[in-house]
């Protein structure tokens, strides 16, 4: 008998997302959002999103420091297309590496501690990384201005190979320049491959002993397991792929700044990965896929084109309700997030997955009453 | 059917997995395909040409940007031959016949950069890659001025900087797609430093409170380098985090530090907060070293004075440009802000404005969109009317080279806007310097990148 490998339901939702993912120009053109820097977004911040949920969704920590592991993922890959070579292999590889051991130090600190302790030490860690980059580490960092690629960095690689090339340094992949679709399709070659190690993770025996320390650490101990190795292996695979999506947008815009380890990008993907649904595999990448689309498209509205839009209305009635709208557009985009979040999380706690599953079960009762005793998946 | 329901074999996953690698490997080809039909970056097929304007409409330099804006629009008002024209009748030479640019209809896209330059950059893209702007233009930051230039040298599209004033930004920075009218840190030096000098003494002790990123570094440097010169010392220098609201912690050392002038390497609301909080310590009252304790703010604008109300009078800065000037350019564009905000422009606007007119200007000059082409007709130009009188575009490091403006804090103030008197008007020769002291390279105009 051949060995299973992956069970139907796994096979098909792999499937499923490779497809839904790789179609994405296709699908997201009517929504404005196919054009390849936001795709890239998507794609990156999905990483981000699917690592972080090893750690909040399965293993029941919530870090509010993970954008660190994210900056340090980004700086490690410029250095990398500075000193070493323009090919985004090394530089994925040393991102990885770097925010590894990083979250090693981090976590080995952080995890003597749960709950409401832990949130507040990586928060803390968080931000003290981003004021060292912002303060002492200038050098390293080059602070608010931000780490850049420029002509006369040393390369020592590509320098040792004799190549040669005119115009802005760009990271390329063997050659091949990763910019516009080429740089979408190379994020999503590696969406898709974070996917399914998470969900090879989540189905391991591995995954079990992380889902048990989420509903009771106690009785863990007792029976006699040492959950500490577990957590931490956790925390590092999830610094891990926060290193990845760091890299990933060092590559496809090769200038890393402090901002993307601030706090407020600790809190964004937490919000995604309770916006899409905490625990489940395909939430927290819709989660990440929502938060960008109105950051990048709310935030890009302004008056003129709200004015175009409202003025089917009678003229005082048009103005009115440009004004109205107008706040929760542009600048204000937070806004209509904020009000987004409270909605899902007051009808939706589970997040949008719930909301999926509802329907699922409302179609499924409608059609054959009989599947109603199918198990659900847990969370 | 049977082998589904029994789970699949590694050797089928496997399978199934090379079988969609090789999918993705191909799939970038197809989509990619139609872009090499135009042959530069966002060629305007259409009947109208797409400006990106990227401000901080939110953030430290969040007024500067809202007061960009407004230029902007005005600028392409009267590109598009909207309005009373503006500056269109007093740059000379003028290509620009108010009817857009090359016969196309000027619109724009906008997008808010928070002062941020991770922002900036996602802004600029995406109005690049989706929006189709053939220039990317504003800014008042020079991280965000360095950031998005060279994203646009990668894309092959042109950015005209708005308020930046780091030397970098036209130094070991500078970018051939990269265009910047406003002066810098190193020309504020050479035009403060003699006035300070008469003013002040050549024997004073200087303490620098500066913002921490490119533009405070080189103002620092170049602020010290030219006051050393007239025989200051720098007590020390001091680095302060972008955005920073309380700066008690940073002003208390300097009452003990033996310093009797206080230089403030700040900008917008930075400069503000730190301003009036020096004042609220007694700074101007004191007496340091036998001597009157002065405040010198070695970059500021009509904007900052205003904001900082009563703390300003009498303090020394240098500005661009100053709405007051009674040239027939700077005339012509107060009162064409004027009648449209009910305010007049700042430094910033200004900036802006000549910018956006000075784009149009060269797509007509060289008769085309294409990158490489517009360079070539703006590297060198040399033009006049535009309020700082006599201006040439470097063609070394794509420097503006015009007259600077000494300022200082107007002491009776006739209305909020009449915040600052021009004290001295530096002509260019004096400001005009070697562009190779600060190194860097511009790169190649061709071939011309090509955006996704």
């Amino acid at each position: 008998m051949p060995t299973t490998f992956m069970s139907r339901n796994d096979l098909l939702l792999f499937l499923g997302f490779t497809i839904v993912v790789l179609a994405m120009p296709i699908w997201l053109a009517p929504f404005g959002a196919g054009y390849p820097d936001l795709l890239q977004r998507f794609m990156i911040y999905g990483i981000f999103a699917v690592g972080f949920n090893i750690l909040f969704g399965l293993t029941g920590y919530l870090s509010f420091g993970h954008a660190a592991f994210f900056g340090v993922g980004s700086y490690t890959a410029v250095w990398s297309f500075k000193l070493l070579t323009l090919d985004a292999i090394p530089a994925m590889v040393f991102a990885v590496i770097v925010s590894a051991l990083f979250a090693l130090v981090i976590g080995f600190l952080c995890l003597r501690r749960s709950g409401i302790y832990f949130s507040i030490l990586t928060l803390a860690f968080a931000q003290m990384s981003y004021n060292l980059a912002y303060s002492v580490l200038t050098p390293i960092t080059n602070g608010e201005t931000g780490l850049q690629l420029t002509l006369n960095d040393p390369r020592v690689l590509d320098a040792a190979i004799g190549q040669t090339f005119v115009g802005q340094p760009v990271p390329t992949l063997f050659g091949q320049q990763l910019s516009g679709y080429a740089g979408f399709y190379f994020c999503a070659g590696f969406l898709i491959l974070a996917f399914f190690f998470a969900q090879r993770i989540t189905g391991s025996p591995f995954g079990m002993m992380l889902k048990s320390i989420k509903s009771n650490q106690t009785r863990m101990q007792f029976t006699g397991f040492n959950t500490r190795p577990y957590a931490l292996s956790a925390f590092v695979i999830s610094g891990m792929y926060a290193g990845l999506a760091g890299a990933l947008l060092a590559v496809t815009d090769p200038l890393a700044g402090a901002e993307r380890m601030q706090w407020t990008a600790s809190g964004e993907v937490v919000l995604m990965t309770i916006l899409g649904g905490v625990g489940t595999l395909v939430g927290p990448v819709i989660g990440a896929w929502i938060i960008k689309y109105f950051e990048n498209i709310l935030s890009a509205l302004n008056d003129n084109i709200l004015a175009r839009f409202w003025s089917f209305l009678p003229d005082g009635m048009a103005d009115f309700m440009v004004t109205v709208t107008s706040k929760f557009v542009g600048d204000g985009w937070h806004l209509t997030l904020g009000l987004l979040f409270v909605i899902i999380v007051i009808f939706l706690p589970g997040g949008i997955m719930e909301g999926v599953r509802r329907i699922a079960a409302a179609v499924r009762r409608s059609g054959t009453p009989a599947a109603k005793t199918q198990t659900q998946p847990a969370e | 059917m049977t082998l589904l329901t029994r789970g699949l074999t590694r050797r089928r996953v496997l399978q199934t997995g090379m079988a969609g690698i090789i999918g993705t490997g191909v799939a970038p080809m197809m989509f990619t395909k139609g872009a090499w039909a135009q042959e530069f970056c966002n060629n305007p097929t259409g009947d109208t040409v797409t400006f990106g304007l990227n401000l901080p409409l939110t953030g430290t330099y969040a007024e500067e940007g809202a007061d960009e804006q407004k230029a902007y629009e005005l600028a392409i008002a009267h590109l598009n031959g909207e309005g009373d024209g503006g500056l269109l009748n007093v740059l000379a030479p003028s290509a620009l016949k108010g009817n857009g640019i090359l016969g196309k209809k000027v619109v724009y896209v906008s997008s808010d950069s928070q002062t941020k330059s991770d922002v900036a950059r996602a802004g600029a893209t995406r109005m690049i890659e989706r929006d189709g702007a053939i220039m990317i233009t504003g800014g008042s930051s020079s991280g965000e001025a360095i950031a998005v230039q060279g994203l646009c040298q990668e894309m092959g599209v042109i950015f005209m900087a708005g308020l930046t004033h780091s030397n970098d930004t036209t130094g070991k920075d500078k970018r051939r797609y990269g265009f910047r009218h406003f002066f810098n840190a190193y020309q504020s030096g050479i035009g403060l430093a003699p006035v300070l000098g008469q003013s002040y003494g050549n024997d004073r002790r200087a303490y620098h409170l500066t913002a921490d990123y490119t533009w405070g570094w080189t103002q620092e440097e170049s602020i010290k380098a030219a006051t050393e010169a007239l025989g200051w010392e720098t007590v020390a220098a001091v680095r302060t985090p972008l955005g920073a609201t309380d700066y008690s912690q940073y002003l208390t050392p300097i009452l003990n530090s033996g310093a009797d002038v206080l230089i403030l390497n700040h900008y917008g609301l930075d400069m503000v907060n730190s301003l009036t909080q020096a004042v609220q310590f007694g700074m101007r009252d004191r007496q340091a070293n036998g001597k009157d304790f002065q405040i010198v703010t070695p970059l500021i604008s009509e904007l900052m004075a205003k904001g900082a109300g009563e703390s300003v009078k009498g303090i020394f800065g240098t500005s661009n440009w100053h709405w007051n000037l009674q040239d027939p350019g700077s005339i012509a564009f107060t009162k064409s802000f004027g009648a449209a905000y009910g305010s007049p422009p700042s430094q910033a606007a200004h900036t802006a404005y000549v910018q956006a007119l000075l784009y149009a200007d060269a797509c007509e000059r060289a008769g085309t969109f294409y990158p490489p082409e517009v360079i070539k007709a703006l590297e060198g130009h040399e033009f006049d009317g535009m309020g700082n009188g006599k201006t040439l575009y470097r063609a070394e490091d794509h420097q503006c080279i015009k007259s600077v403006l000494v300022v200082q804090g107007n002491e009776s103030p006739t209305s909020e806007y009449d915040v600052l008197n021009v004290v001295q008007e530096i002509d260019r020769e004096t400001v005009a310097y070697d562009p190779s002291i600060f190194g860097g390279d511009l790169g190649p105009a061709e071939p011309a990148p090509m955006c996704a």
